[in-house]
């Protein structure tokens, strides 16, 4: 039996969604959730599976720190795990300039009330005699952690379950429109859902719906190269990244090493195709060997990516629409989503009912692409060739649209 | 000129290379073997004291004649050995050989990747001395070894009966024959075994070969458990007329049935369709084995038809793949072979039927049992990861949440009973239920293959 | 029946160089041309502990294909057995030799 209406309708079941159906439904409200395909499949369930709180876009760390807490709470709060491990972080620096960023880093993390280890040499030998001496720095902070992307999204969609969301599955939605103060919904069945708040959280396909209501965003479609091997006896506990970014790997509990990387590489959103080519997982085992000797007899088992929604600026939109009342949007992770998805579904929830939200957002206003896009100095090293990536072309629609 | 890559130097390899090479083309010819022969026509390791043509028995005309013609090309190919194509990105393959990543270019790949035995889950499936069948053959035929003393071959499979009396022939002791297909259902498909009659007097012969020696053949079999401490020591089966039945044996050899190696096929970009017959997903083609411009698939990786089969379809991807570049048609010769193809494909149906894939029996198996070797994923925790609200009906979906075939095989190996337990718990068809993806590699490979890092 | 203690009969025998190599810390002699999987289940039930549960493994298609016969070697490197002839001085090991822990 499906409802006729609801107080809030949510498109996208990634891990923003459910989020923001369990909140929003804990709180009393009738929620219907929209899923093109199934919960948490696309980059939800796809990504690395990274909570760390280290070296994050500095108008973040309110948000971040929110959503860390709910992570750490998340049995608690969901009823069921996501192997959640407070595992560590571990950031590399190769050289002095690496360093000097890792510094940087680290300043703005303590700013925001986080412990953060310096490890000098010496200390490195010491307590991680697993890192290749080419490590020079590095910075550790305890408190960040990883958790199973796979299983993440749908524990939180079967607690929203329980508190009363109808989740509906394989039902695109084909037609939003405005009805009143409030919206109706077409689903490619035909059926109808009318209801009073809408929240965009269709990811990489969340474009299309802004652009209903006259507002858009320069999203574009990429994925990073990830790998796994085959379960090794433990070798390293925290998860590991280094600051150029060719590696960013963590050792599962099962022994299984993950690794993602850098650069990410254009996906096809239409045709739900996330490539990996074979020269970066090449690359990508090189600098794992590289940073870990230990590993390099450890067999590659499986490549994967994932279709992510990126912006030019490297962070995503979250807030109101600027145009339309009681339209909400969430989308454009790029590539660092999950650690947020808990603090951006609270924040919402609260956006919808309480008219605010005690963490600033205002970075992540829809509006600031009226104006031509700032193209982030990440995509020097974090991409593929910008005009490969589509993201010149989607600036130019931004301003075209903005 | 084109540059002409086959994968597989078995039967089919063998034959597109031949057709290739006497157009004036230098095929490259990669295989992962040590030697040429693929699984079935496999040749023996260097200097073992082992009667190949008592072994093939009524194939051994056809083996040696094979390897022959093999020889002969060897100075009119590029051939490479011991050399796996892990992944393939467009035009590009990726090698490894030696421990080394490589890469090759390829404007016609034909891929004639073979076949590997299918399996049905059991209790005590994972203990040391269960093999699959055709690991049984390949131990003999490659190293000279039965896989134990006293063996059981259980399954459903014409190899059954062959395998087995390869044992007997070489001095083992076969313990039981034990077919989960019922005699009923064999002669129901009878008539379209008469399609090959040289294979079908082979199967009889087996059969009573098996009875001579004494050996119990059973067929309509309910596999219940392979027991032993550490390592096997029986096999437990329900007979067709429901009494419990324990066999005394050291090694039991698994087989229903073989499984194309569609992995290359799917990252060359295959689409597949699921076949009722086989119950499996194949790679659609055409009827030369065109999968899509410039992939041709040919031999059992395509589709299983046994060698002379594999034979007839690498002739025709070599033909389609002449008449894409250009050459002028062999009409008479491709209306032979398209129609000795479709015979014996025709054929390998009827044998599917005769010796079926045991939908049902899989369906019901205990929750305990092991289904993912490599994960160590139960039956019965695939089951419950359906149950539970939103629970995945798909098998990618199901691997997400549960592992299973998640390891370093793929889902090789459990990929199929998997597809019959996801069908099975939510209601479907066993194309319902969807087929596993393959990724890159298709075989692990060590971290050290991609070479030093240049900092 | 595997009273000897070997899951292997050898059946056929092997012309070729002698050579030793080491599982588990005992001697083998094998024949230069088998296989790591034939030599050890010649001479021996198992091949490796399974990573989740360490029960015992021996192999199962035979064939390179369902990557179940992995070895370790102490040398450094990882052999699938099936499909990788033995080599004189081959140290090899059920379990994982002791590596880096952190």
């Amino acid at each position: 039996m499906s409802r006729a209406s609801t107080d809030v309708a949510i498109i996208g079941g990634g891990l923003i969604g459910v989020w923001t159906a369990f909140f929003l439904a804990r709180r009393g409200q009738s929620v219907t959730l929209f899923e093109k395909g199934v919960v948490g499949a696309q980059s939800s369930g796809t990504n690395f599976g990274n909570l760390r709180l280290q070296g994050r876009f500095p108008g973040q760390y309110p948000l971040s720190l929110r959503s860390h807490a709910l992570w750490e709470d998340f049995e608690a709060l969901i009823g069921e795990g996501c192997e959640f491990a407070q595992t560590g972080h571990l950031y590399c620096a190769f050289d002095s300039d690496e360093a000097a960023r890792l510094e940087a880093y680290a300043q703005v993390s303590q700013s925001h009330g986080l412990a953060i280890e310096r490890l000098a040499p010496s200390d490195l030998r010491r307590r991680f005699p697993w890192l290749s001496e080419r490590a020079i720095a590095a910075t550790f902070c305890a408190r960040d952690a990883t958790a199973n992307p796979r299983l993440a999204t749908p524990a939180v969609a079967r607690a929203a379950l329980r508190q009363g969301v109808e989740i509906r599955e394989n039902a695109p939605v084909t037609a939003v429109t405005r009805q009143g103060d409030g919206f109706r919904i077409t689903t490619a069945d035909g059926r109808g859902l009318s209801c009073a708040a809408l929240v965009n959280a269709a990811g990489a396909w969340a474009v299309q719906m802004a652009e209903c209501f006259g507002e858009t965003a320069p999203v574009f479609a990429a994925g990073p190269p990830q790998f796994v091997t085959e379960p090794m006896p433990m070798v390293f506990a925290p998860s590991l990244q280094t600051i150029d970014g060719s590696v960013i790997a963590r050792q599962t509990e099962r022994g299984n090493v993950i690794l993602a990387g850098y650069p990410r590489t254009a996906a096809d959103a239409v045709a739900n195709r996330a490539p990996v080519p074979p020269a970066k997982t090449l690359a990508a085992m090189r600098a794992l060997a590289g940073l870990v000797p230990a590993l390099a007899q450890a067999h590659v088992i499986r490549v994967w990516s994932g279709i992510e929604g990126y912006l030019p600026d490297m962070i995503p939109v979250i807030g109101r629409s600027d145009t339309t009342p009681g339209l909400f949007h969430a989308f454009g992770f790029c590539g660092h989503g999950f650690q947020i998805g808990p603090g951006v579904g609270l924040c919402l929830s609260e956006m919808i009912l309480d008219g605010s939200t005690p963490t600033p957002l205002e970075d992540f206003a829809i509006g600031r692409f009226r104006t031509p896009a700032v193209v982030s100095e990440k995509f020097q090293k974090e991409f593929d060739r910008p005009s490969d990536m589509g993201i010149e072309r989607s600036a130019e629609k931004g301003r075209a649209i903005g | 000129m084109s540059s002409i890559v086959i994968v597989g130097a078995g039967p089919a390899g063998i034959a597109a290379a031949e057709l290739l090479c006497s157009h004036g083309h230098r095929p490259v010819v990669i295989d992962e073997g040590e030697r040429a022969g693929g699984q079935g026509y496999r040749r023996p390791s260097p200097d073992l004291a082992l009667d190949m043509h008592a072994l093939m028995g009524s194939e051994a005309g056809r083996y040696e004649a094979l390897h022959r013609r093999f020889a002969a090309l060897a100075e009119h190919i590029d051939y490479r050995p011991r050399t796996l194509v892990w992944a393939i990105e467009g035009r590009t393959l990726h090698l490894l050989y030696d421990g080394r990543a490589e890469t090759i270019e390829a404007d016609q790949l034909l891929l004639a990747t073979g076949a590997m035995d299918r399996v049905a889950p059991l209790p005590g499936w994972t203990l040391p001395g269960v093999f699959t069948l055709g690991g049984a053959q390949v131990a003999l035929k490659d190293q000279g070894c039965l896989i134990g003393r006293r063996v059981a071959f259980l399954g459903s499979s014409p190899l059954l009966l062959l395998a087995a009396k390869q044992y007997r022939q070489m001095g083992g002791t076969v313990a039981v024959i034990a077919d989960t297909t019922g005699l009923a259902a064999k002669a129901t498909a009878l008539p379209g075994l008469l399609a090959s009659p040289r294979t079908l007097l082979r199967g009889l012969g087996g059969m009573a070969g098996a009875l001579r020696a004494g050996t119990p053949l059973l067929h309509g079999v309910t596999p219940l458990a392979i027991a032993g401490n550490g390592h096997v020591q029986s096999l437990l089966l329900r007979d067709a007329a429901g009494r419990e039945r324990r066999f005394t044996c050291d090694a039991v050899a698994l087989g229903y049935g073989l499984k194309p190696e569609t992995q290359l096929a799917d990252l060359a970009g295959a689409r597949f369709v699921y076949d009722e017959a086989f119950r499996l997903f194949l790679p659609e083609t055409d009827a030369f084995g065109r999968a899509r411009p410039g992939l041709y698939l040919a031999g059992d990786g395509a589709s299983i038809g046994g060698a002379d089969a594999a034979e007839a379809s690498g002739a025709l991807a070599a033909h389609a793949i002449l008449a894409d570049l250009g050459g002028a048609p062999a009409a008479a010769e491709v209306r032979t072979l398209t129609r000795k193809l479709a015979r014996l494909r025709g054929f390998q149906r009827s044998l599917a039927r005769a010796f079926a894939w045991p939908a049902s029996q899989i369906r019901a198996l205990p929750d305990d049992t092991l289904l993912c070797r490599c994960e160590s994923v139960t039956i019965g925790t695939v089951r419950a990861a359906m149950a539970q609200a939103l629970g995945p009906i798909e098998v990618n979906r199901v691997k997400a949440m549960t592992r299973c075939g998640m390891g370093r095989c793929q889902g090789r190996v459990c990929g199929p009973a998997l597809q019959e337990i996801v069908a099975g718990a939510s209601g479907q068809d066993g194309a319902g239920a969807g087929r596993l993806r393959g990724q890159a590699p298709v075989k692990p490979i060590a971290l050290s293959a991609a070479g030093e890092s240049t900092p | 029946m595997s009273t000897d203690g070997a899951q292997f009969m050898r059946v056929a025998t092997r012309r070729g160089a002698a050579i030793a190599v080491e599982f588990d810390g005992l001697p083998l002699a094998a024949t230069e041309g088998d296989s790591i999987l034939a030599v050890l289940l010649t001479n021996g039930l198992i091949l490796r502990r399974h990573e989740f549960g360490s029960e015992p493994r021996s192999g199962f298609c035979l064939m390179g294909a369902c990557q179940d016969c992995w070895v370790w070697s102490v040398q450094g490197g990882r052999l699938r057995a099936c499909t990788t002839p033995v080599a004189d001085g081959m140290i090899l090991a059920s379990q994982p030799p002791a590596g880096p822990h952190e």
